[in-house]
């Protein structure tokens, strides 16, 4: 009973944003509203009994991926006002797409056989003496271990590319090497003088080469033993 | 009357609702003490006095300030999105309540003991950076979104090695409820076993909170007070509040996962378990103040390098340490529930 009506809710309601996530007018809202929908996906997981699963879509698509999403939507400076005039051309391929889809998805269902034992084991998808979690991992973790690790390979390729494709070495940075600074020592860098009343240490000719060219001004009277900069 | 609360939906409702009352109310009045705590313990540092006008040793002080924020005038700045606006501390304070739900106080004594216990508080604090965002987003200022933008980076980052550390200790548990993460160390609190993950997992929690060292996001030197920069009266003292109940929640949780939650040492049994889990958690509360007090901020670049260069690697090869020291010796846990 309870069970029922708050599968409506989450599902009226999980639908309502998924359609506000296409038709918002600011991204950001749509993004918003793409998270509420997990929420509700989230919440119909619940209902159905897959507390695990709930669990870790709140976890990795809200927690994680959907801030990034949020993170990167709200740097980006786009006209949107300019994005939605190319609707109008746009849409006709759109809908091309979209029924070539539907066409490919009406001809899998339709050929789809259910195995025999299908509608018993959806019935009662987890074993009765095992939490959920532990059903799952103990399924994953054998039978399938391969193509446990086949997507954990994938996801790995797609990182090392997402490095190699954003990383580049402009020479411009000044990286901070935690582990020379912790084992410099005071004679490397610093050097007590006696200076004569005076003269001053520039006479002495012992100022360090300064980096590039860098304002003459000030940083000349820079003492040696500030040389290394943080 | 115990058939009633116990069998019948209305009743049900009313029992969760007196429970949740139970749980909420001392612990808004323990996240209203620990601002009081925190600048009596800043000031014991700093050889100051601190608050001690308002009432004895300035005890009521937290009320005064309460009372203070309850008058002042919200304002709402002109290129605000008002709906975000006034929404994003909602989000944070009332997900800081919210991951109370499965805090077992006592044995069995959390108001939902679900067998996804500890997943549901890291989905939970791993939604709070959500109100800084919005609240950096909505705000329309350059300084709130820079702290927004900080905060966003810095949250998932920590988030990554205090999953890990959770599950060295899940390792050791073999059950994702907390209750039993709390039974399982009768013998030996966590902490001692897995004692550098106590560590990364502590220093996590600091950042996971935006506490001092890592307060960067409100970084007041340097970006005014970051993400709540346009904020006043209730809407400011709510992330003000939520902060603090954060702290709270982090300090339970590192009691459940590594001190044993309502447990007593050498196993003595003289104070009642929830007495004991309040203390813990103070402990932990002291710790984060007194850090506050003695180390200076971090540099952004470095709080990266330490989250993804030091204490993920760090975590991944402790991780990979207990599963092999568990099977070598034969103890891994026998999950049975």
């Amino acid at each position: 009973m309870i069970a029922t009506i708050g599968f409506y809710v989450f599902a009226v309601i999980l639908l309502a944003s998924a359609t506000m996530v296409v038709t918002a007018r600011n991204p950001v809202h749509s993004v918003l509203f793409l998270i509420l929908a997990f929420f509700n996906a989230a919440a119909l997981f619940l209902i159905a009994g897959a507390e695990f699963l709930a669990m870790i879509l709140v976890i990795v698509y809200v927690g994680a991926v959907a801030v990034l999403f949020l993170f990167v939507v709200m740097m980006l400076d786009v006209n949107f006002a300019e994005l939605r005039e190319g609707i109008q051309r746009y849409a006709p391929v759109g809908l091309v797409v979209g029924l070539i889809l539907l066409f490919e998805l009406g001809l899998v269902l339709t050929g789809w056989h259910f195995a025999p034992s299908a509608a018993e084991i959806r019935m009662s998808p987890t074993p009765t003496a095992l939490s959920n979690t532990a059903a799952l991992g103990n399924v994953l973790y054998t039978r399938y271990i391969f193509l446990f690790q086949l997507a954990g390979l994938i996801l790995l390729v797609a990182m090392i590319g997402a490095i190699v494709l954003t990383l580049r070495e402009r020479g411009t940075a000044r990286r901070q090497r935690i582990g020379r600074q912790n084992a410099r020592q005071p004679e490397e860098t610093l050097a007590m003088l006696n200076v004569a009343v005076g003269a001053g240490i520039d006479e002495i000719g012992i100022l360090r080469p300064l980096p590039g060219p860098a304002p003459a001004g000030a940083e000349s009277h820079a003492l040696p033993h500030a040389a290394e900069p943080h | 009357m115990a058939d009633f609360f116990l069998h019948t939906i209305v009743g049900l409702i009313i029992l969760t609702f007196l429970k949740a009352l139970a749980l909420i109310v001392p612990l808004l009045i323990l996240v209203a003490y620990l601002t009081y705590a925190e600048r009596k313990v800043l000031a014991a540092v700093q050889l100051r006095k601190g608050p001690n006008v308002v009432g004895w040793f300035g005890l009521l002080q937290p009320f005064a300030d309460a009372l203070k924020m309850i008058f002042k005038e919200t304002i709402i700045p002109a290129g605000a999105n008002r709906v975000l606006f006034v929404l994003a501390p909602m989000i944070t304070f009332g997900l800081a309540i919210l991951a109370w739900a499965v805090i077992p106080v006592n044995d069995g004594w959390g108001i939902a003991d679900i067998n996804v216990g500890i997943l549901y508080l890291f989905a939970i604090s791993s939604l709070g950076v959500y109100g800084i965002i919005i609240a950096g987003w909505a705000s329309n200022s350059k300084y709130a979104f820079l702290g927004a933008l900080r905060s966003a980076a810095q949250m998932v980052s920590y988030e990554v090695s205090m999953g890990f550390v959770m599950v060295s200790v899940l390792l050791c548990v073999g059950s994702l409820n907390l209750n039993d993460i709390v039974l399982a160390q009768k013998n030996i609190w966590f902490f001692i076993p897995l004692f550098p993950m106590f560590i990364v997992f502590f220093i996590s929690t600091l950042a996971e909170t935006n506490r001092s060292p890592f307060d960067l996001p409100e970084g007041e030197s340097e970006i005014v007070a970051g993400f709540f920069v346009e904020y006043s009266a209730m809407a400011f003292a709510l992330f003000y509040l939520g902060e603090y109940a954060n702290m709270v929640l982090m300090s339970a949780l590192t009691t459940i996962l590594f001190l044993g939650g309502w447990l007593g040492p050498f196993g003595w049994t003289w104070l009642p378990g929830p007495i004991w889990f309040i203390l813990k958690i103070f402990f932990c509360l002291f710790v984060f103040l007194w850090v506050r007090a003695t180390f200076p901020r971090y540099r952004y670049d470095q709080l990266m390098r330490l989250g993804w260069k030091v204490f993920l690697p760090a975590s991944l090869g402790w991780l990979v340490l207990t599963a092999g020291v568990l099977l070598a010796t034969g103890w891994v846990p026998h999950v049975s529930s």
